[in-house]
This record gives structure tokens, C-alpha cells and sequence, in this order.
């Protein structure tokens, strides 16, 4: 496009791919991002309730710090939800979309619940955990590496596949919902054991979430020395940057695909298993909750890195009991928490852009003419319109 | 009972229809938009809220207004969505199934919540519950003559606008992609970006444009759904997994809306085959309700498999754009 006098137009900015930025300014991005997002929120707020927006999240935080009880049950949502994190990761990591940690989980939950229902009250504790550990583990593995043998083979979508799975645990779920309904024929297993609590996960001084908590926490630490430090977390992340390296440098995709799906649809199981004989006591097809979606974003926010999966999965799960708070006070839908979440990740996900590439500006028309090349503005303007970019 | 069966599959279809060829749209330019889900039940909401407005302000109603304003309001509604995917994915390149899902926990809790508040936020608290019957009514007006024509009329004539606008845009559709100029760019786009940008073609425009005309087009599915369907009636998570039935079926009719028509229809029948067999128990009801689950992975595992070059789904599909990449 060249204009009457034959210059060559330059648009009015374009876009670079940074280098690297340092942590800290990484990190300044992310924060800022968050600030504008609790901004909008809190516009979003005051219009619906017309209220004070500081009170508001002074609300949000009794809601989720404002007494033990609170506080126990905030643990027990993150941990549940790191838990699913921690489990897509890997499979993340790799490029491979799981987005059937939902079913995977309901599946878990399923064969933990089968375990205490048929056999509670007849092994011995000391047979009847181990077996619902294994079962669980081995359920979730296997609705995880059905979809994993199938890319790795014909390199079936996994995004749509896993996603199907879901459903297909849905129903299954629903299912022995009536086969095995208490009181009959009401669709609903109701709590498993009640009296004899066999198959229950123990209490750790009367606290009914300590156990779960301590075993996810086992797994955190598990997750980040597999992805960081063992040679399968190596192998996975060349396959996630590269299929074409990966081969070249003798990696076995394929082996690598089923084992790491093997590996998030085990932990994927063990939440169930948490989940049904840790806290609910109970399984029903929204048991999962739509955790298996929002380990995603909070895998993904967290860069998949376990420790900051830890602070993402408070922060969504903060928003979460924050949002119901105020939807309890102003009696209004608690899917209110559902809209501040989504705004929130909007936000964050965002900011990326301005934390891997930089907005250059076209230079004044004078120092155009006299450089009469393609733009290379200096160090101070490049910085100063990363800023720019920033505040928009 | 063959007929009944028939009409209640093609109403089922019509929404399922609506979001997979809005996301079909979106899937030709590249950008895999997990989100349909979530813009759907903005679209159905948005028309709840257009005709709940013009319901509780007008004094003298009109058919003609009360189908124009809640459709007008899901329009609004499903193109503001497709312009949030839009933004996030094409211009800040962010990772399309991360912003799909963010899209969908979004527009879900956006209907949940207004579905559940809109009356306590409108301070009109003497109406019980949103049943807007009149303006379902309009929705519903169906072909005059489709009462005298016997069977025939009930299975062809006896749907209403909606219905039809899904087949004819589906149609359209087809004819876009296969016969137009913009069409193809559009298809070109979405198999190499920087093939078409090299040719001249405005990436970020035809990425822009098809992620909105999609999300406006999968809206109409959730407006259909509340108007024609539930009658008006909003229930919470009432949609239910639609939306993700519709991204199925993109699957089913290998990216191709006029085959998505003969899909939806096969979906809508799978959907409710439960409720006209005779002598299922309750539980065997939910094992039926799986059949358009397995249907998709067969389909989805049938294509991989065998790999014809135009049954594949474009190359690009979810990958960003960055002219500087290499």
C-alpha cells in the first residue's frame, strides 16, 4: 500500500514477541490484570445489588474466611480442585486436551462407592480401603487411556472424545443411581454406610477434610517433582513443545500419550475416591461439580506448575464461596458466582498477550522520514508502549 | 405415535442444528470455540430478559414487536459473547479451549443467574415466575394451513419460523462455503492462515466475523429453545448439555451444515428414544440416554480412522494466528 508520495505507510503499531520478561514483571502483569478484573467486578455488582462495592468484598471474604467451619470447607473445595489440576496437568502439559477429568472423576467415584456399598459391611477395613483405592484408580485410568489409544493410533480428537466420556459417565452414574437408590426406587443413593460408616476415610482429630487434604498435598509435591525432575515429565514436555523433536530425538509418542493419560485418569480417580469416601459419602452425577472444567483454567493459569496451582485453585475457589455469599445475602441465583469467576479468568487470560508480546507504536513522522527503514524504535519507546499496551 | 415421535425429534434438532452451524462457521475459520455451550444460554436468556422488558412495559402487545424485540435482545446478547472469544483468542491469541470453557462457565452462570433473579431485579416481585406465554405464542406461530393437511401438515408445516431459519441458514451456509468467493476465503483462512494472508486476504477480519456471525447463529439455538420448546418457560440448567451436543454434532455432519440438517434430526430422535420405548425401567432410561454420546465417538473414531482429506477438520483448527511466527 503506498500512499501519493510513494512512502511506504506504516501501520500505527504492530506486534513483537518478547524475549522473556523478568518474574517480577511477569508476575506485576498478572496482578494488574487481576485488579482491573476485581474493577469490573465490582461495577458488575454494584449494579445488580446496588450496594457498596468495598462492603461487597468485605462480604465475599466472610463468606469464605468468616469462621472455622468456612475456612475447613474452603480448604476442602481447593484441595478437591487442585486435586482434578493436578491430575490434567500432565496430560496438559503434553497438548493433549483432557477435558473429560469430569467423567474421569465421576467414574472414580462410581467404582469407590460400588465398593463400599457391595462389600462395606462384609471385608475388614484393612482389605475394603485398599481395594476401593485400587478400583478407583484403575476406573479413572481406564476412562482416561480409552481416548488416549485412540489418538495415539488414528490420532482420534481428544477435545471431543474425553468430552463425550463425560456424558457416557453421566449416565452410567445415573444408572446405578437406581439400582442401587436408598430409600428404593428414589434415583438417589443416599449416604453409604450411614450407621456402620464403613469405607468412610477416617477423621484426623474429628476433621472430617484433614485426611483429603494431607493426600492431595502428597500429591502437589509428587506432581512437581514428576513433571520437573523425572525423565516421563521430560519426555511429555518435549512431546507438548514438539511431536516432530520428539520422534527425531527417539521418543515414543505414542507410549508417551497412554502413559501420561494412565496417569491423569488415576489421579483423576483418586478425587473421586476423596470425594465419595473422604466428604460426601455419597455419589450422585453432579458430584464432580464441574470441577473437571475448572481444573483447566486452573492448570493453565498456573502456568502447570503445581505450587501456583496451589494460589490459583484458592483464588477461583475464594471467588466461588465469595460470589455465593453475596448471592446468599441478597437472595439472589448462586450461579452469580459463576459470572465473577468468568470475568476474573477473562481478565487473567488476557493479560498473557501483554506478558509474552509487546505493542510497538510507529515512530513520530519525523524520525520515520529521517530513518527511511523498517522500524527499530529504541529501548525507552519499546518500554514505554508496553506500559501503554498494559493499561488498555 | 411414529408422527409425534417424528415432530418431537425435529423440535429437539432445531436448537442442536443452530449451534453447530454457528460453530461450524467458527470452526472454518480456525478457532475451535469450546463456548457454544456458554453462548447459547446467552442467547436464550437475552431473549428472555428482550421479552420480559417489552412483556411487563408494553400496554398494548404486538405479535410482530414481541418476536422482534427478544430476538433483536439474543442477537445483541450472542454477538457481544462471540466478541469476547473473538478479542481473547484472535487479537490476544489466548488459548482457545481455555477461553471456550471460561466462555461457557460465563454464559451459563449469566443465564442461571438471570434466569433465577431477573424478577427480584426488576423490583416486580408480585409475578411468581417468567412464563412468557404471550410472547411464546408469536414465537410459535406456525403455517396457517398446516391444521387441514393431516399428518403431512403436522410433520412439515406445523413448526414454527425458527425452525425454518435453521434449515434455510444451514442451507445458506453450505452455499457460502461451496459457491462464494468469501466462502472460500473463509475455508482458506482456517486451513493456513498464513497462506491467506500472503494472498492478500484480512486474516483477523474473516476470524472476527466468523466467530460472531457463529455465536449470533448458535444463539437463535437457545432463543428457539425458550420461545419454542419450553414455551416461554425459563428453568435453571434447563438447556442442560445442548450446547455441547451441538459441538458433537459438528463432528457428526464432518463440518458440512446441510449434513448437520439429516444429524440433528438423527440427534434429536437419539435424545428422546427413551420416552417411546414401551416397558423401560427407570433406569434403563438413562442407559438409552447415552446413545447420541456413543453415536459421536463411533462417528468421530470412523473419520479419524479413515482419513479422507475432505472429511477432516480444518488444519488450523485451534491454533492463534501470528504473522511473525515461523
Amino acid at each position: 500500500m503506498k500512499n501519493k508520495t510513494g512512502k511506504v505507510h506504516e501501520p500505527l503499531f504492530h506486534i513483537v514477541k518478547r524475549s522473556a520478561l523478568p518474574f517480577w514483571k511477569s508476575w506485576l502483569f498478572r496482578i494488574l490484570s487481576l485488579l482491573a478484573a476485581l474493577v469490573v467486578c465490582g461495577i458488575v455488582i454494584v449494579t445488580v445489588t446496588a450496594e457498596n462495592p468495598l462492603a461487597m468484598y468485605k462480604t465475599m471474604f466472610e463468606g469464605a474466611f468468616g469462621t472455622a467451619r468456612r475456612r475447613w470447607s474452603l480448604l476442602q473445595d481447593m484441595a478437591m480442585l487442585l486435586c482434578i489440576s493436578l491430575a490434567v496437568t500432565p496430560a496438559f502439559k503434553m497438548k493433549f486436551w483432557n477435558i473429560g477429568a469430569e467423567g474421569q472423576v465421576l467414574i472414580g467415584g462410581l467404582a469407590t462407592a460400588a465398593c463400599m456399598i457391595l462389600f462395606g459391611e462384609k471385608l475388614s477395613p484393612a482389605v475394603l480401603y485398599p481395594l476401593m483405592a485400587v478400583t478407583s484408580i484403575l476406573a479413572g485410568a481406564l476412562w482416561a487411556v480409552i481416548p488416549a489409544v485412540f489418538k495415539a493410533k488414528w490420532n482420534t480428537n481428544e477435545t471431543l472424545f474425553t468430552l463425550m466420556m463425560n456424558y457416557i459417565a453421566i449416565q452410567l452414574l445415573s444408572y446405578f443411581s437406581y439400582v442401587w437408590s436408598n430409600p428404593k426406587g428414589s434415583g438417589k443413593i443416599g449416604i453409604i454406610n450411614a450407621s456402620s460408616g464403613a469405607g468412610w476415610l477416617p477423621y484426623i482429630g474429628n476433621n472430617k477434610y484433614l485426611f483429603n487434604i494431607l493426600v492431595v498435598l502428597a500429591l502437589t509435591v509428587f506432581m512437581y517433582i514428576y513433571l520437573k525432575y523425572s525423565k516421563h515429565g521430560y519426555e511429555l514436555s518435549v512431546v507438548g513443545e514438539s511431536e516432530n523433536t520428539a520422534k527425531y530425538i527417539g521418543i515414543n509418542v505414542k507410549k508417551v500419550i497412554i502413559r501420561t493419560m494412565l496417569l491423569s485418569g488415576a489421579i483423576c480417580g483418586i478425587a473421586g475416591l476423596l470425594l465419595v469416601a473422604g466428604a460426601n459419602h455419597t455419589v450422585s452425577s453432579n458430584a464432580a461439580d464441574g470441577r473437571g472444567f475448572t481444573a483447566i483454567m486452573v492448570s493453565w493459569l498456573a502456568k502447570f506448575n503445581p505450587a501456583y496451582m496451589i494460589l490459583t485453585s484458592l483464588l477461583l475457589v475464594f471467588f466461588d464461596k465469595g460470589a455465593t455469599e453475596i448471592s446468599t445475602a441478597f437472595s439472589l441465583n448462586d450461579s452469580f458466582s459463576e459470572i465473577i469467576s468468568g470475568i476474573i479468568i477473562f481478565f487473567i487470560i488476557g493479560s498473557e498477550f501483554f506478558i509474552n508480546y509487546e505493542i510497538k507504536f510507529r515512530e513520530k513522522e519525523g524520525a520515520h522520514v529521517k530513518a527511511q527503514k523498517p522500524a527499530a524504535p529504541g529501548p525507552e519507546i519499546a518500554s514505554e508502549s508496553g506500559k501503554d499496551g498494559d493499561s488498555k | 405415535m411414529i408422527a409425534a415421535f417424528i415432530t418431537r425429534a425435529i423440535m429437539q434438532a432445531i436448537p442442536l442444528l443452530y449451534g453447530s452451524t454457528g460453530e461450524i462457521i467458527t470452526e472454518k475459520s480456525g478457532h475451535l470455540n469450546l463456548g457454544t455451550a456458554g453462548v447459547m444460554y446467552v442467547g436464550g436468556i437475552c431473549g428472555v430478559i428482550g421479552a420480559f422488558m417489552y412483556e411487563t412495559h408494553t400496554s398494548s402487545f404486538n405479535s410482530v414487536l414481541a418476536v422482534l424485540v427478544p430476538l433483536l435482545a439474543s442477537i445483541i446478547g450472542s454477538a457481544i459473547m462471540g466478541l469476547i472469544y473473538a478479542v481473547l483468542t484472535v487479537t490476544l491469541r489466548a488459548n482457545q479451549n481455555v477461553t471456550g470453557l471460561a466462555l461457557t462457565t460465563f454464559g451459563v452462570g449469566f443465564g442461571n443467574f438471570f434466569g433465577g433473579s431477573l424478577i427480584k431485579l426488576s423490583g416486580n416481585t408480585d409475578i411468581p415466575s417468567i412464563a412468557l406465554s404471550d410472547t411464546s405464542n408469536a414465537f410459535r406461530t406456525s403455517l396457517p394451513f398446516a391444521d387441514s393437511l393431516g399428518v403431512i401438515g403436522k410433520l412439515f408445516f406445523s413448526y414454527s419460523f425458527l425452525a425454518y431459519g435453521a434449515i434455510i441458514i444451514a442451507f445458506v451456509t453450505t452455499f457460502y462455503f461451496n459457491r462464494t468467493r468469501s466462502g472460500l476465503h473463509l475455508r482458506a483462512v482456517g486451513e493456513s492462515p498464513a497462506t491467506a494472508d500472503a494472498d492478500g486476504i484480512n486474516v483477523g477480519a474473516y476470524k472476527y466475523g466468523a466467530t460472531i456471525i457463529g455465536s449470533v447463529i448458535a444463539g437463535l439455538g437457545g432463543l428457539y429453545y425458550v420461545m419454542d420448546y419450553a414455551n416461554g418457560v425459563w428453568s435453571n440448567d434447563g438447556f442442560g448439555d445442548r450446547g455441547w451436543l451441538a459441538i458433537a454434532l459438528v463432528i457428526f455432519a464432518i463440518w458440512r451444515p446441510n449434513i448437520g440438517i439429516i444429524g440433528s434430526f438423527v440427534f434429536g430422535g437419539l435424545f428422546i428414544i427413551h420416552n417411546y420405548i414401551p416397558g423401560l425401567s427407570m433406569g434403563a432410561q438413562e442407559i438409552f440416554k447415552m446413545a447420541p454420546y456413543v453415536v459421536t465417538i463411533l462417528v468421530l473414531v470412523i473419520v479419524s480412522t479413515r482419513k479422507k482429506r475432505e472429511n477432516l477438520p480444518p488444519a488450523s483448527l485451534g491454533l492463534s494466528y501470528f504473522r511473525e511466527d515461523r
